[in-house]
């Protein structure tokens, strides 16, 4: 068993299993975001409980910490991974294949990761730190109004410009990193092949693009 | 008859030791019929009758069955064909005054002996860990004795057609042993005659993988779309589901 954690496919493991439940938590924190498309003070009062809700509540609070060790496990088991297999070529090759044998995002998940890691840091400095930390004003129903915080953002192009990109490089990160974390578990058989496939695909479509309709919604909505 | 005029861009390394460069060559007038060995059998020649030291490079069967031609043509092991062995490439596949670049496989546990020559025997080690079966020995056993079905009999054919010549490593970003690995673990727990090994045989064998320094698997899909016996990563997904049962199972 001891051999077993110490091997590259148990890493491996662990790093697709957390990076399945991020996804899983991006399931839930897109649904909780559509509720900023809900327009007028409903949609600030709404929006304001919601957050105060997610801040408070018990079970979340233990889902958040659940999230930041996934995000901090898939973080060091990648980067484990990667410098382990840096050791496998020290000589490259002159004449490099290009994309012939493979596509270029399963080529380029770490860089992809690390972009996604740059958004969440400044996503997290945006609103998380905000709503902790930050001298956030009070809705007219005294709750944080974390609501208008995110409206103000939004205001800003070159922001819902960032959004925008963000998502796109998560889609792209998504997409290998669902249907490889199958494979990995040893679950993707010939029988489920098309179903994780083209749910990975549909994975990464859809919530990356509801995720940018967002910023560029408030955005549209406040010209 | 087309002839072809090539550039040859080839690794050239005295010894394990030696740091090894490119050097150039030209060679005029090849056959377009040549299978790429022979190309560089022409060379030779050209290099022996100018008294200088050939271009060494594995070769043996030359029918594309034993796996031994181990070399990287413009990036791709093998060279640019789906499914075809160096030895079974052949010039018509070039262009009249293309520049090519020859490589040896790439990867710290396949060092160079010496030019295009790369010392596989990890993956000796790797079958040495597990690919084998206890069998008792004697008279042949009766064809028929040990029923196995149609799809699991063609299932482990093909993970057994794997000819161990490494271009699932040297395609590889992260130089991974998986689809090695996979096939020969695969080729056996699907047949009654791999049973009694099943579960030491996965563990040991993917243990002896990363002992040998090799990469993890990445999932890009680079070994299949290069392994000349088209080998499917569907048995990487059965190696992984074997190593994650075995160790579960303790």
């Amino acid at each position: 068993m001891n051999s077993y954690f110490n091997s590259t496919l148990f890493r491996k493991t662990l790093a697709g299993a957390s990076g399945l439940f991020l996804v899983v938590f991006l399931i839930g924190h897109l649904v909780g975001n559509l509720q900023l498309f809900i327009p007028g003070d409903a949609g600030q009062k709404q929006f304001n409980e919601y957050a105060l809700f997610m801040t408070t509540n018990p079970a979340v609070k233990l889902l958040s910490i659940i999230t930041y060790t996934c995000i901090i496990l898939h973080i060091l088991t990648t980067i484990i991974l990667v410098r382990q297999s840096s050791k496998a070529r020290d000589v490259q090759y002159l004449h490099k294949s290009g994309n012939a044998n493979s596509t270029w995002a399963s080529k380029n998940m770490a860089i992809l990761g690390t972009l996604v890691l740059v958004f969440i840091v400044i996503h997290l400095r945006s609103f998380w730190y905000e709503m902790h930390f930050g001298a956030i004003g009070l809705d007219s129903w005294g709750n944080k109004d974390l609501h208008t915080v995110t409206v103000t953002a939004f205001k800003e192009l070159w922001y819902v410009l960032f959004y925008v990109c963000s998502m796109g490089v998560l889609g792209v990160h998504l997409k290998h990193g669902v249907e490889s974390v199958f494979q990995t578990l040893g679950v993707k058989t010939r029988r489920y092949f098309s179903l994780i496939h083209n749910t990975a695909f549909g994975f990464a479509l859809i919530i990356p693009t509801a995720f940018a309709c967002i910023p560029i919604y408030i955005y549209v909505t406040q010209l | 008859m087309d002839t072809l005029k090539l550039e040859l861009k080839i690794w050239r390394q005295d010894s394990p030791k030696d740091k090894g460069e490119f050097k150039t060559y030209k060679v005029d007038g090849l056959n377009t019929h040549m299978s790429f060995l022979e190309m560089l059998d022409v060379l030779n020649e050209q290099l022996i009758e100018s008294d200088s030291e050939p271009v060494a490079f594995d070769h043996d069967c030359r029918e594309g069955i034993c796996g031994m031609c181990s070399m990287v043509i413009n990036g791709r092991p093998h060279g640019p064909l789906k499914g075809t062995t160096t030895c079974q490439l052949h010039m018509r596949h070039f262009n009249d005054g293309d520049t090519i670049t020859i490589e040896p496989w790439r990867a710290n546990s396949f060092p160079v002996i010496k030019d295009l020559v790369v010392d596989r025997s990890s993956f000796d080690r790797i079958i040495q860990a597990g690919g084998y079966i206890s069998v008792n020995t004697g008279s042949a056993p009766d064809g028929n004795a040990m029923p196995i079905g149609k799809e699991v009999a063609e299932e482990a054919f093909d993970a057994a057609a794997c000819i161990g010549c490494g271009a699932c490593v040297a395609a590889c970003k992260n130089a991974s042993a998986s689809l090695f690995v996979a096939a020969k673990v695969s080729q056996l727990a699907l047949l009654p005659q791999g049973q009694a090994e099943r579960d030491d045989r996965v563990v040991n064998m993917v243990s002896k993988m990363d002992q040998e320094g090799f990469g993890h698997c990445t999932n890009t899909g680079a070994c299949e779309a290069e392994c000349p016996k088209e080998i499917s990563v569907e048995y990487i997904r059965k190696l992984n589901w074997e190593y994650h049962r075995s160790n579960i199972k303790g």
